[in-house]
């Protein structure tokens, strides 16, 4: 049991080129800036666009070949899809709309909504059998729209963006119930996402597409600990530079260098995490070898923390308390010093 | 021209909506004149030679059904001539102290069996009226030319099941000429274009249709509405009507 | 100053608006005050009253009958694309909305009268020509009400967010069951709003009918037929069938009064 999607397809600007598989019992989270082609992806799997070349097999039929011929629509491809905005039929019941795939399936009415109102049970919403969707919360709908792939007994899961659309107060909840439905879920499933926590929780492993190219897969830990791009690397909060090692520094492409401690010579990326980069209203004297004067970009309030986007040269994130931003006055606009010591900068060869 | 008279329905439709909203803007120096739709174009004619002869006159045409008229009349429009196609629609304006003066029987005209061009049908008298292969067409009875017809068919003793009964002999006409109908019953004037032919109907069964002319009392160029009511009634006059297909009274 | 301004401006309006309003409203009070109350049911039940209004309904309803049995799958085709023909396809299709009544009468005669290859045709299969008929007056009506039935649910179609039916699809549902459990009861509210537009157009529908199906009673005279006739003859009567005509129109338009109006 596993999907295999090894294809190209062509639509406007995206040229899309992959090749991934999935397993049966793993959730495979698909991740990448806007406009990478996750929702492309997933839409060639569900079969609601046809692929330009390659194949989709699931467990080893094919799903689509490229030509046309053995084009199976979405309809017949037996998939169970979670969409970011829940999409349930507003002219429907709760119940009716996770009733919809099962009387689709040639279930009688009655059995149908039977085994609909045991789902809605089983998501916490029996109460809400025979409410219409825009009488439920955000939370409630994506719920609904989960139990309404399910209901259906699927061979595959597809969720795209499934808690983008939900209040972050309800989030958390939905995500842990998430959680539990899909390790419930025997067959392969991939969740598009652009939230690193949503991607950590819910997926045994990540793939990251970029302009329509897979630039890094692995299981959650391997991605975390050796994010090869910016966007991997901006996704785990962890500050990231590319350039080449000569004479125990890395020069960036626009000549900027940041003296780093490397047996390695040559091209090599570069991580340091946002907490060790240290701000000074003045120059710095002391061990840190890198320190230069920069801008302020822009302050993010994080979880129990400001991140401090830092503009210049070499822009980085730098994390600080609040009472570190009240004390030193930050504000965008505002010119800092920057000092980061050398050994925290990870440095690996490319 | 197929639907000359299809589409001159429509352009009176046209006229008569607008001389029905305003009130005269031409000046003093125009004459209108009211006339049965039937007349237009002997109307038309006569006041074309009037408007060469009387350069300091205009003369105004408005043509529709005789109700239209009469309807038109009632709700107050301005005229200083009135020609009806029956005498029953000029009592009725008399009735209303419109008109000045008795009116004139200024023409006459005759009912004849109106067919398409060569009479692909083979239709030679009133009683061919009847046969269930033909579509036949007659104006309805709030049309003259409807309450004639059935006078006629009465005389005659011929029952005919019409396929519709039109609001006005052009549209009766222009039916029969577009071929929809086979035949259908109108004034012998209306025969006179190229898509259709006339039947003639014997004098035993016709009727005579007088035509009227009156000078309006409301009027306001009685001097000129009397020229060309004198017109009408001249050698001149009666010489364009009976080229259109009238007969003399 | 300024509020001097705005305060004669708003006079203004009001007084324009005031205007405007009157200009619609005195027609329809016209017909209200001067109808022969008194004589109205006696008018109103007489045979040839009746036949008309019989003829209406069956034109009418007839008419939306065809407008969905043929519109649907137009409004459909057409809602799926912007190509230069289904533009082409549109334009000839809303004609009739803009066109001079007596023109689309000339063109249905001439399209479907028994001297065209299509009427010919029609004659030969079913042993009587279409003009002169009542299933004339239903084309007639069909013709000029049908264009508001496929403009108002295309629009309701192309409002239709299509990831309904993705997921419908996604769901297992075939284009069948999309088409009938999900697109038409979304787009429900422009159905409505077609049918009772088109229903009310083939209710007016005077002159293309008079036209192409011409005027017999118990045959084609339909409503506003029967009172243009009346008219001539006897106004009061006119008057009174012009109240039919006018209640059931204000009927439709009361049905569909949250079509214009935002709901919120």
């Amino acid at each position: 049991m596993s999907l295999h999607l090894r294809f190209n397809l062509n639509r406007g600007p995206l040229q899309l080129k992959l090749d991934l598989a999935v397993n049966a019992g793993e959730t495979l989270a698909l991740v990448g800036p806007n406009g990478s082609g996750k929702t492309t992806c997933l839409h060639a799997a569900a079969g609601l666009i046809s692929i330009d070349h390659g194949t989709i097999l699931l467990n080893g039929a094919v799903l689509d070949d490229g030509t046309g011929n053995a084009f199976v629509p979405a309809e017949q491809r037996d998939i169970g899809i979670v969409f970011q905005e829940h999409r349930l039929f507003p002219h429907m019941s709760a119940q009716d709309n996770v009733a919809f795939g099962l009387r689709a399936h040639g279930i009688g009415r009655k059995a149908a909504r039977l085994t609909a109102a045991a789902w809605l049970s089983r998501m916490g919403l029996g109460d809400f059998a025979a409410e219409k969707p825009h009488s439920l919360s955000g939370g409630q709908a994506q719920r609904v729209a989960l139990a309404r792939a399910l209901a259906k007994a699927p061979r595959l899961l597809l969720l795209d963006e499934p808690l983008a659309a939900v209040d972050a107060s309800a989030r958390q909840d939905l995500r842990r119930d998430l959680a539990t439905h899909l390790r419930a879920f025997a067959g392969p499933r991939i969740i598009v996402t652009h939230d690193a926590v949503d991607a950590f929780v819910l997926a045994d492993r990540i793939a990251v597409l970029e302009g329509g190219r897979i630039v890094q897969t692995g299981t959650t830990e391997a991605i975390s600990s050796n994010p090869r791009t910016r966007y991997v690397a901006d996704l785990i909060g962890l500050n990231f530079f590319r350039g080449v090692v000569r004479d125990s520094a890395l020069e960036l492409k626009n000549g900027a260098r940041l003296i780093v401690v490397s047996q390695h010579q040559g091209n090599a990326v570069a991580t340091m995490h946002p907490r060790s980069v240290a701000l000074f209203h003045e120059q710095p004297i002391g061990s840190p070898r890198n320190a230069w004067p920069a801008p302020i970009e822009a302050l993010e309030p994080a979880l129990d923390s400001v991140r401090v986007r830092i503009g210049g040269q070499a822009p980085l994130v730098a994390e600080v308390t609040a009472a570190t931003v009240a004390s030193m006055g930050l504000r965008p606009g505002l010119t800092i010093w920057v000092a980061i010591k050398a050994t925290e900068v990870h440095v690996r060869p490319e | 021209m197929m639907f000359g008279k299809v589409r001159t329905a429509l352009v009176l439709a046209v006229l008569l909506a607008a001389s029905a909203c305003h009130r005269r803007t031409t000046g003093p120096h125009s004459i209108r004149v009211f006339a049965a739709a039937s007349l237009g174009a002997p109307i038309s004619a006569i006041a074309k030679v009037f408007e060469a002869q009387h350069p300091d006159l205009r003369v105004e045409l408005n043509f529709a059904g005789s109700a239209t008229l009469l309807m038109q009349l009632r709700e107050g429009a301005v005229a200083d001539l009135l020609a009806t196609a029956d005498e029953q629609s000029m009592a009725t304006v008399a009735t209303w102290d419109l008109t000045s003066g008795s009116p004139r029987i200024f023409a006459q005209n005759q009912l004849a069996i109106v067919v398409r061009k060569g009479n692909p049908k083979g239709i030679t008298a009133l009683k061919d009226l009847a046969r269930s292969d033909l579509a036949i067409g007659l104006c309805g009875p709030e049309v003259p030319a409807g309450r004639y017809a059935r006078e006629a068919l009465e005389t005659a003793k011929v029952t005919v099941h019409p396929r519709t009964l039109e609001t006005s002999v052009q549209a009766l006409v222009g039916k029969v000429s577009l071929g929809e109908l086979d035949a259908g019953i109108a004034y012998r004037t209306d025969a006179n274009r190229d898509s259709v032919a006339a039947v003639a109907i014997p004098n035993a069964h016709n009727v005579t249709v007088h035509y009227l002319i009156a000078t309006l009392s409301h009027g306001l160029q009685r001097s000129g509405a009397d020229a060309f009511c004198a017109m009408v009634l001249s050698k001149e006059g009666q010489d364009l009507l009976h080229a259109h297909g009238f007969l003399a009274p | 100053m300024k509020r001097r301004s705005s305060s004669s401006l708003r006079v203004l309006v009001a007084l324009l608006t005031a205007i405007a309003v009157a200009l619609f409203a005195l027609p329809i009070l016209a017909i209200v005050t001067s109808a022969p109350w008194s004589r109205l049911i006696e008018q109103l039940s007489s045979v040839p009253v009746q036949q008309a209004l019989g003829l209406s309904l069956i034109s009418s309803f007839g008419a939306v009958l065809l407008a969905v049995l043929l519109g649907l799958p137009l409004a459909l085709w057409l809602s799926q694309s912007t190509s230069l023909l289904r533009t082409i396809v549109r334009i000839i299709v809303t004609l009739p909305i803009v066109l001079p009544p007596v023109t689309a009468g000339i063109a249905l005669l001439l399209a479907y009268g028994r001297s065209s290859l299509v009427g010919a045709q029609f004659e030969r299969w079913f042993g009587f020509s279409l003009p002169f008929s009542t299933a004339a007056t239903v084309v007639a009506a069909a013709y000029m009400g049908m264009p508001f039935f496929v403009l108002s649910v295309e629009a309701g179609l192309r409002a239709l967010d299509p990831r309904y039916l993705d997921a419908a699809a996604s769901l297992g549902a075939g284009p069948w069951r999309r088409l009938w459990s999900v697109t038409l009861p979304m787009i429900q509210p422009s159905l409505r709003t077609g049918i009772l537009l088109c229903f009310a157009r083939a209710l007016g529908e005077y002159c293309a009918t008079q036209m192409f199906a011409g005027n017999l009673p118990g045959s084609t005279r339909t409503l506003p037929l029967a009172c243009a006739v009346a008219m001539e003859v006897d106004p009061e009567l006119a008057i009174g069938l012009s109240l039919i005509l006018a209640s059931l129109s204000i009927a439709v338009l009361f049905v569909l009064r949250h079509s214009w109006t935002p709901r919120r």
